[in-house]
């Protein structure tokens, strides 16, 4: 086959009607803390492993409530790929709403892994 | 006895009545409405504390239980002139200027005329009036006062968006002002959507959350506590209608830097407040018109009830947005500073 160059781009659009959010809920039983994130970023800005690899421990969580799971797997090698954390627990101690974030890793993992 | 007009029985009209009234200074209290508080009887419940709407408007209409207070409602306003703009002669009788209120005469006005909500038709992409299931948080408040919300098919709806800063913050609507009430308005509405219907999911858009006032936050972590409300930081860029009745909404989640979609049952666009028709027209027709048709005082720090006419003051929110609260006292302070005037 001659290859003209095209390919087909997936939409970027992050589409809430198709999204299963079977998991999502199971997160939320788990660490009910979950709930009260305001996506301040203080995670992020303390995060051991996000000082040295481009980890972002928020943005992970935002994917992980918006049901994009697939961009959590740890064989993608992106900026949210949960393997990079190393459970350290700083996160939880500067989250000015209480989110149990170590926590929430923990079970994302578990729950990605199932 | 200087004869005392009060234009508005809304909360700041309504508190200033109640105090010059007290103070043995008769008052006519002009109303365009067939009742006082009409703001606020359309109301379910109030925030930060819920409180009855209909309740909070009882107790603020027993103030005008006082044979110093003339209350004139269905009666509107049109014309207000002071004698140093139309120079007729009764000015001269006692050196000050005098009011025309419409044909009457007046020593002293207070403006207390109020908001009107933003009219969500002008604000197109978001379907106001095209697609049935986009609401304004006005008729949202309705069907939550009336125990009775669903969507455009007449059926408990599965999830509801509200979307905030609708005609505030807005060059494209002409008002860059924020109208303070929104934020915790949408806050306060997904909790009783929430108690109303339990598996009703909510999700409300803000550009920024404003929870300025005392007990404003402490809702909003309920809201995402106890009710499961989700936020999410993004202005939804328009809306469209599918074929069975309900609305898709396009926004940027921002805080991952994605397009997101989304259907939903019911739209909600919290309509921001401008200046009502009267503030308008009266504070034009007196030179006292402000910014986006806004009443303008003297001076925003220590003059906030005086405005540069004389005789004329200004209370409430033909002024700004303002909450019921910064109303009542707004029109409590006008009241004595109307009494120190005199
Ligand atoms: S626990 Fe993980 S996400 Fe939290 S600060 Fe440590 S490395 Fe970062
Ligand atoms: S620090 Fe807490 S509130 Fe802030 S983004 Fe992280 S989890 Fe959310
Ligand atoms: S109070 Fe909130 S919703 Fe209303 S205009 Fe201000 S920021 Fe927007």
């Amino acid at each position: 086959m001659i290859n003209f160059g095209y390919k087909i781009s997936t939409p970027r659009s992050i589409d809430m009607d198709s999204a299963d959010s079977r998991l999502y809920c199971q997160l939320v039983e788990a660490v009910p803390s979950y709930r009260y994130c305001i996506g301040c970023g203080g995670c992020t800005a303390t995060c051991s492993a996000g000082q040295f690899t481009d980890f972002n421990i928020r943005k992970a969580h935002f994917l992980f409530s918006r049901r994009q799971y697939d961009k959590l797997a740890s064989d993608t090698f992106t900026d949210t790929d949960l393997n990079k954390c190393m459970l350290c627990g700083k996160c939880s101690l500067v989250c000015p709403r209480g989110v149990n974030t170590r926590g929430l890793i923990l079970q994302m993992r578990k729950l990605l892994l199932k | 006895m200087k004869k005392i007009a009060i234009l508005g029985a809304g909360p700041a009209g309504i508190e200033a009545a109640a105090v010059l009234a007290a103070n043995n200074c008769p008052v006519t209290l002009f109303e365009k409405e067939a009742q006082p508080l009409c703001n606020i009887t359309d109301k379910a419940f109030l925030f930060p504390n819920f409180a009855d709407a209909n309740e909070v408007a009882a107790s603020l209409r027993a103030k005008l239980d006082n044979p110093n207070i003339t209350l004139r409602c269905s009666t509107e306003v049109t014309q207000l002139t002071p004698s140093y703009i139309a120079g007729f002669q009764e000015e001269s009788l006692t050196g000050t200027p005098v009011w025309k209120v419409n044909e009457e005469l007046y020593d002293i006005v207070l403006l207390a005329t109020g908001y009107t909500p933003f009219d969500a038709h002008r604000k197109e992409e978001l379907g106001y009036g095209i697609y049935p299931g986009v609401h304004t948080s006005l008729e949202m408040e309705k069907m939550i006062k009336e125990g009775n919300i669903v969507n455009s098919l007449g059926e408990k709806p599965k999830r509801i968006v509200f979307l905030q800063c609708v005609g505030s913050r807005d060059e494209k609507s002409g008002n860059h002002y924020c109208s303070k009430l929104c934020c915790v308005t949408a806050v306060k509405q997904a909790i009783e959507v929430k108690k109303q219907l339990p598996d009703c999911e909510a999700y409300v858009f803000y550009m920024d959350l404003r929870m300025w006032g005392q007990g404003f936050e402490e809702m909003y972590r309920t809201a995402q506590q106890e009710y499961g409300v989700s936020f999410v930081r993004g202005r939804i860029s328009e809306a469209g209608g599918t074929f069975d009745g309900r609305v898709q909404i396009k926004a940027e989640d921002t805080l991952l830097g994605r397009p997101l979609k989304m259907t939903s049952d019911l739209l909600v666009l919290m309509v921001g407040m401008e200046a009502s028709k009267g503030t308008r027209e009266l504070a034009t027709q007196c030179r006292i018109c402000g910014e986006y048709g806004f009443a303008q005082s003297k001076d925003p720090h220590l003059h906030d009830c005086q405005s540069e006419a004389p005789g004329l003051f200004v209370a409430g929110a033909c002024k700004r947005p303002m909450t019921l609260t910064d109303s009542v006292n707004d029109g409590r302070s006008a009241a004595y500073e109307i009494l120190t005037s005199l």
